[in-house]
């Protein structure tokens, strides 16, 4: 059913490089105001469908609406409405925070007061600082303030705490609460599941270019079949959302 | 969004100030913004600074000191010295004060020939009315050397001249090396900056995946592209005042054309040069990549285009491509207006060679550029 709060849309979606087929008929919906976790191992399609979404490439197939709106016929508008931080961008090195931010708020028709989003972010000792010397961390959250300056209805973000040391994802993990507070929708891929269920309102355990499981942390935590797994550490009360994690998708690592 | 929406959560708090953008001012527009970036990242860079505006001024100034003696020119000349040998010849060739002399024996004095310490070796013959002159007629200072130290050998000798000579010395600006050097010099960096400072900006960006990054924002990817034009204009004045100042105040280089016409012959070449840079770096997803396509685009030019000595030298036959190159059109345009004044509709054939390289070189990068 097309719900008409649905902030993302996406229906039978398939995406191929070559023979490689990365997502293989995905369908997903998000609604106006949650925060949607996209899981899944490397390579199981996540970041193609989020860069598919964020109209950074063409699909083979299927539909994508986004805030109601298609790539083909609003690009424009979609563009000053959606917040994007993508997984490994460099911003440029021997620009300031404050040059950085003012650059991208440049490109909005509305946009939040950069000093503003700053201070969101907790960069404000570091706000005339040459981005190239920045921590990984504060990279993240300036990464992070480029895609919240324009001040998106949507935001997506891909990977937003990987490599990050614990401050930092919890001042992240803040910084994200307090957008959908605002009312705001937010779609994030992780790898980390108690990431996932601590932020988001449902999850989409995506696998070999397909959703295979969907619903809040706790639901799917619940319906978790636990009797193949190995036996639960005896301090374990319950089954996290990495067992959920673990057995639909197998124990075996996977590089891409 | 319909009215019919109910939101997933209610929000708790009130949307946050939106500036739109005529409120942000003059500095909030992204066409400036976008050349507030080329300059800063230009400027925070100190080896571009000095590869584009100081070490044209230092190649200017090291070629133009080497060659201003031209005209006064000393000729090394070798004597092989002999036992016995006539002490009068030597004496005549020290009163021609154009010649240096030093004496070798026989091993030392081929090695000096041989190496280019001399320019002429001579060798005294057995008797008083026989001399002998070693020499490369390849080398252009050898052929005067003969010339001089036979007169003053003839000289030395009794010769009387039938008819008596006065020299008298002039220096013709606009006719020496420096002068032949200055507009080269200046369309050579006007390539060179033109096609590094795209090529590396527009590749480092692709490569570290912030030119992809900009593609999911508004931002136009026309403005993006124009940025560096515009950057370029700023730096290409800084450029010309200071390559063609420095030649002009230094070693009087003449001005002989308008200045307007000087910097409009800059300016095509310069955005024409961008296009070729853009051109460059369309496709490529390193830096070392585009290193390898903008020297391969750039060599031949630095070869064919008379930068540093007249393309005049190279075959008929390959004139026609020599002057079909977009520096050889720069520098002949630059040197017909410094040097002999020409007008704008003097060199018109060659802005159109250069307006030509620009536009098929931009809609060409513009067709083949990679934007992710």
């Amino acid at each position: 059913m097309v719900t008409p709060s649905a902030a993302l849309q996406v229906t039978g979606l398939r995406k191929s490089y070559g023979d490689v087929v990365a997502v293989a008929g995905l369908d997903l919906e998000v609604r106006t105001g949650e925060c949607f976790g996209l899981l899944g191992p490397n390579g199981a399609g996540k970041t193609t469908t989020i860069e598919i979404c964020e109209g950074l490439l063409a699909s083979d197939s299927g539909t994508v609406l986004v805030l109601g709106k298609t790539w083909e016929t609003e690009s424009q508008d979609l563009r000053e409405q959606l917040g994007i931080q993508l997984q490994d961008t460099q911003l440029a090195e021997k620009l300031t925070v404050d040059e950085t931010l003012t650059l991208f708020q440049s490109f909005y028709r509305e946009a939040r007061d950069v000093g503003d989003v700053i201070d969101m972010v907790e960069l404000g000792e570091k706000r005339f600082a040459r981005v190239g010397t920045l921590s990984g961390g504060q990279k993240q959250r300036l990464a992070v303030a480029c895609a919240m300056v324009g001040d998106p209805d949507l935001l997506f973000l891909d990977e937003p705490t990987t490599g990050l040391d614990p401050q930092s994802r919890r001042q992240l993990w803040d910084l994200i609460s307090g957008f959908q507070a605002e009312g705001k929708t937010i779609v994030l891929t992780t790898h980390y599941m108690e990431e996932a269920e601590r932020l988001c309102d449902r999850v989409a355990i995506v696998d070999h270019g397909r959703v295979i499981a969907l619903g809040s942390p706790g639901e799917l935590i619940d319906q978790v079949d636990m009797s193949h797994l190995p036996p639960p550490e005896p301090r374990k009360t319950h089954a996290t959302l990495e067992d959920v994690f673990v057995s639909l998708t197998g124990r075996t690592l996977r590089d891409e | 969004m319909s009215d019919a929406a109910v939101p997933f959560r209610t929000p708790r708090e009130e949307r946050p100030p939106r500036l739109s953008r005529p409120a942000r001012g003059f500095r909030g527009q992204p066409m400036v913004q976008l050349t507030l970036v080329r300059f800063r990242e230009f400027i925070r860079e100190p080896e571009a600074v000095f590869w584009t505006f100081v070490f044209p001024i230092l190649l200017a100034a090291g070629l133009g000191i080497a060659f201003r003696q031209k005209g006064l020119e000393q000729l090394q000349v070798g004597v092989v010295a002999r036992p016995g040998a006539d002490t009068a010849l030597v004496a005549a060739m020290r009163r021609d004060s154009t010649l240096v002399l030093r004496s070798y024996d026989d091993s030392a004095g081929a090695l000096a020939l041989r190496t280019g310490k001399v320019a002429l070796l001579v060798i005294p013959g057995a008797t008083r009315d026989s001399i002998q002159y070693v020499f490369d007629r390849g080398r252009s200072e050898a052929g005067s050397a003969r010339l001089v130290v036979d007169r003053a050998v003839q000289a030395g000798a009794g010769r009387e001249d039938p008819v008596r000579a006065s020299d008298s010395y002039v220096t013709e600006t606009g006719s020496r090396y420096i002068d032949f050097l200055v507009p080269g010099l200046l369309g050579m960096n006007l390539m060179g900056s033109s096609i590094w400072s795209l090529a590396f900006a527009i590749v480092t960006a692709r490569n570290k995946k912030l030119l992809k990054r900009l593609m999911a924002t508004p931002m136009s990817r026309y403005q993006y592209l124009l940025s560096f034009l515009f950057s370029r204009l700023f730096f290409l004045i800084v450029e010309v005042v200071t390559l063609v100042g420095f030649g002009y105040f230094a070693f009087g280089v003449p001005l002989r054309g308008s200045l307007a016409g000087l910097m409009l012959i800059a300016l095509m070449g310069a955005v024409s040069f961008g296009g070729l840079g853009l051109l460059c770096a369309s496709r490529a997803r390193t830096v070392e990549a585009v290193s390898g396509i903008a020297n391969f685009v750039m060599l031949p030019m630095w070869v064919f285009s008379g930068v540093f000595f007249s393309s005049a030298n190279f075959p008929e036959v390959v004139q026609p491509f020599i002057r079909l190159l977009p520096l050889t059109a720069v520098n002949d345009a630059l040197r017909a207006n410094m040097l002999e004044g020409a007008s704008l509709a003097a060199v018109s054939p060659q802005l159109l060679i250069i307006f030509v390289w620009g536009i098929v070189s931009f809609f060409a990068a513009l067709k083949l550029f990679r934007w992710r």
